[in-house]
């Protein structure tokens, strides 16, 4: 079957930087495609240039057939989008808005009617469909971008940071939403996050993507695998001689690390292994004063590719952009 | 996909039809300038009133040109809402939408011209309280279409301005150096045969000079050139703007 999304050797430079730099990717249709990344990781320039805001410097792209630059309308038609930054009319209603909307892509009167009651109820905002969208908060304008992202049945969707600056609840309801659409609507699903729980939730692959470059790309249990086994971690009063000496018995043990009082065990599926450590702790006559598991998670395989860690880079630029947006 | 959409057209004037009868108070704010030179220059500073062609009253030579600085300030800020849309996003929806650049350009110019062509209107009703005398219901009919040319022309200038901005930065700078010059050189107060040699040259090549002109022609009967050079001048001017104000926009980026 032919892809949803295709690119080849996309580049984008902006006078000397490099925002994307030779980017291939494949996105099949109907799945959730991820794109991880750093803040300036290039992200929001790939969806831009996919759904005809920019154009590429070079190489090509396809999306459900169509050609980016060539036939920009028939991509058009065929796409929907979320931007990151806000993207609604304040002074219109939320009924207002998709009445709008509909009418661009063309949806007669009572098609559209029916299609806003029915994206309104999906993400919940239907009891809202007369109010001001400036009345509206952070987390209900996105759902209603969603909601209008979906509502003329595009083919693909592209959600950039849908969730940005959005509380954990509100988060959690978004990532409901995109399922739901992703199953009953059938619409292939592109979105882009830095939030490393966002990509492992919800993507069925996911594209790590850092200056520019991606750098992995595969589904998120893959690329966990790929950094190994879990990680269990024993705060320890005294006896690390002797602790060491039992715990390299069992043949379960990967490896044995000690420092400043902390012991780090690679083992697989670490949970279960916690009664046995603690048990051979007591007979050795060690004291543990606490034990932690740490599985792999996709902060980790960004770290093996890139050297850096996401969130060092993430923090600050998350809040200065939280507080633009308002 | 159609070059010239009118679904998507209608959606963009339904748009700017419905914020512009939210935001009533944007629409005071626009209408008391031209009221109050209206009510103050008609009434209290009739004494220029000698410097008019003879034969008119002051507040009849008045009354068309307060239309056109209403038409004037309001198209240009029609045609730079672009801007407005740009600065909160909304650009990149109407944008990323399969809907001809064209047909958009449209869209925005239909819905400008119809706010302004009813400011222009609403004016003329205290115009008329001071004592305008309109010479017949063709006149104010083709002066309407007149208004909708004089409208048409400055939202394509506005437009052009909007698409080479990135951000409402250079705003007043146009405000000072386009709107106020183009309003005070086109005779909307006084008549330009009055102004020194060079200046006079300037007021000949300000569209609003033959809009007013053709607006006084047709609702007072007190042009300066045939009505018919004014209009054709001035629809030469209005097809130029929109042209170049089409294409910078079709040429500007979203981001
Ligand atoms: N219009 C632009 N002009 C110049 N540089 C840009 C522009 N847009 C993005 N960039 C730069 O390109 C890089 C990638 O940006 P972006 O795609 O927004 O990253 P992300 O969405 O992953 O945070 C950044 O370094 C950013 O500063
Ligand atoms: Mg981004």
């Amino acid at each position: 079957m032919e892809h949803a999304i295709e690119t080849r050797g996309l580049i984008k430079r902006f006078d000397g930087l490099v925002a994307v730099d030779d980017v291939n990717l494949s996105v099949r249709r109907g799945e959730i495609f991820g794109l991880l990344g750093p803040n300036g990781a290039g992200k929001s320039t790939i969806i831009k240039m996919l759904t005809t805001m920019l154009r590429p410097t070079e190489g090509e792209a396809y999306v459900w057939g169509h050609h980016i630059v060539r036939e920009r309308d028939a991509v058009r038609s065929c796409i929907g989008v979320v931007f990151q930054d806000p993207s609604v009319d304040g002074k219109l209603t939320a009924r207002e808005n998709l009445d709008f909307h509909g009418r661009m892509y063309g949806m007669p009167g009572d098609e559209r009617k029916r299609r806003i009651a029915e994206v309104l109820e999906l993400v919940e905002l239907y009891d809202k469909a007369d109010v001001l969208l400036e009345e509206f908060s952070g987390g209900m304008r996105r759902r209603l971008e969603i909601a209008r992202g979906l509502m003329h049945r595009p083919h693909v969707l592209f959600l950039d940071e849908p969730t940005l600056g959005l509380d954990t609840q509100t988060r959690r309801y978004i990532w409901d939403y995109i399922r739901k659409m992703n199953g009953e609507e059938d619409v292939t699903v592109v979105i882009t996050t830095h939030y490393m729980e966002e990509a492992d939730n919800l993507c069925n692959r996911v594209a790590i993507i850092d200056h520019g470059r991606i750098v992995a790309l595969d589904t998120p249990i893959s690329l966990k695998s790929m950094i190994g086994t879990d990680t269990l971690t024993l705060e320890v009063r005294d006896g690390l001689e002797r602790l060491r000496d039992v715990l390299l018995g069992f043949e379960w043990v990967r490896s044995f690390d000690a420092s400043n009082g902390y012991v780090r065990l690679s083992v697989d599926s670490a949970q279960s292994r916690i009664p046995e450590v603690v048990l051979a702790a007591c007979r050795a006559g060690v004291r543990i004063k606490s034990v932690s598991v740490h599985e792999p998670t996709l902060e980790d395989v960004f770290l093996r590719y890139t050297g850096r860690s996401m969130r060092d880079e993430t923090g600050k630029g998350d809040l200065v952009r939280a507080l633009m947006r308002r | 996909m159609r070059a010239f959409d009118p679904y998507a057209i209608y959606s963009l004037w339904l748009r700017e039809m419905i914020r512009f009868f939210r935001l009533k108070s944007r629409v005071v704010g626009s209408i008391a300038p031209p009221f109050f030179f209206l009510a103050f220059l008609g009434t209290g500073f009739s004494g220029m009133a000698s410097r008019v062609p003879a034969g008119v009253d002051y507040i009849n030579y008045l009354a068309p040109g307060i239309i056109g600085m209403t038409l004037l300030f309001s198209s240009t800020f029609a045609g730079m809402s672009v801007l407005w849309d740009r600065e909160f996003g909304f650009l990149r929806e109407i944008m990323v939408a399969p809907v001809t650049r064209l047909s958009i350009v449209l869209g925005r110019t239909a819905g400008g011209v119809t706010q302004a062509v009813l400011q222009g209107i609403i004016i003329l009703i205290p115009g008329i309280a001071m004592g305008v005398k309109i010479k017949g219901l063709t006149g104010l009919i083709l002066s309407v279409a007149l208004m909708v040319l004089i409208s048409a022309t400055f939202i394509g200038v506005g437009l052009a301005f909007a698409s080479r901005m990135k951000d409402m930065s250079g705003f007043s700078l146009i405000m000072n150096f386009m709107i106020f010059p183009v309003f005070l050189l086109s005779g909307a107060l006084f008549p330009v045969q009055n102004l020194p040699e060079p200046v006079r040259i300037l007021s000949y090549i300000d569209p609003l000079t033959y809009g007013v002109d053709a607006l006084r022609g047709c609702l007072v009967g007190a042009n300066s050139f045939p009505i018919i050079i004014d209009t054709l001048l001035l629809a030469g001017c209005c097809a130029a703007t929109m042209a170049i104000g089409a294409y910078l926009f079709e040429m500007s980026d979203v981001d």
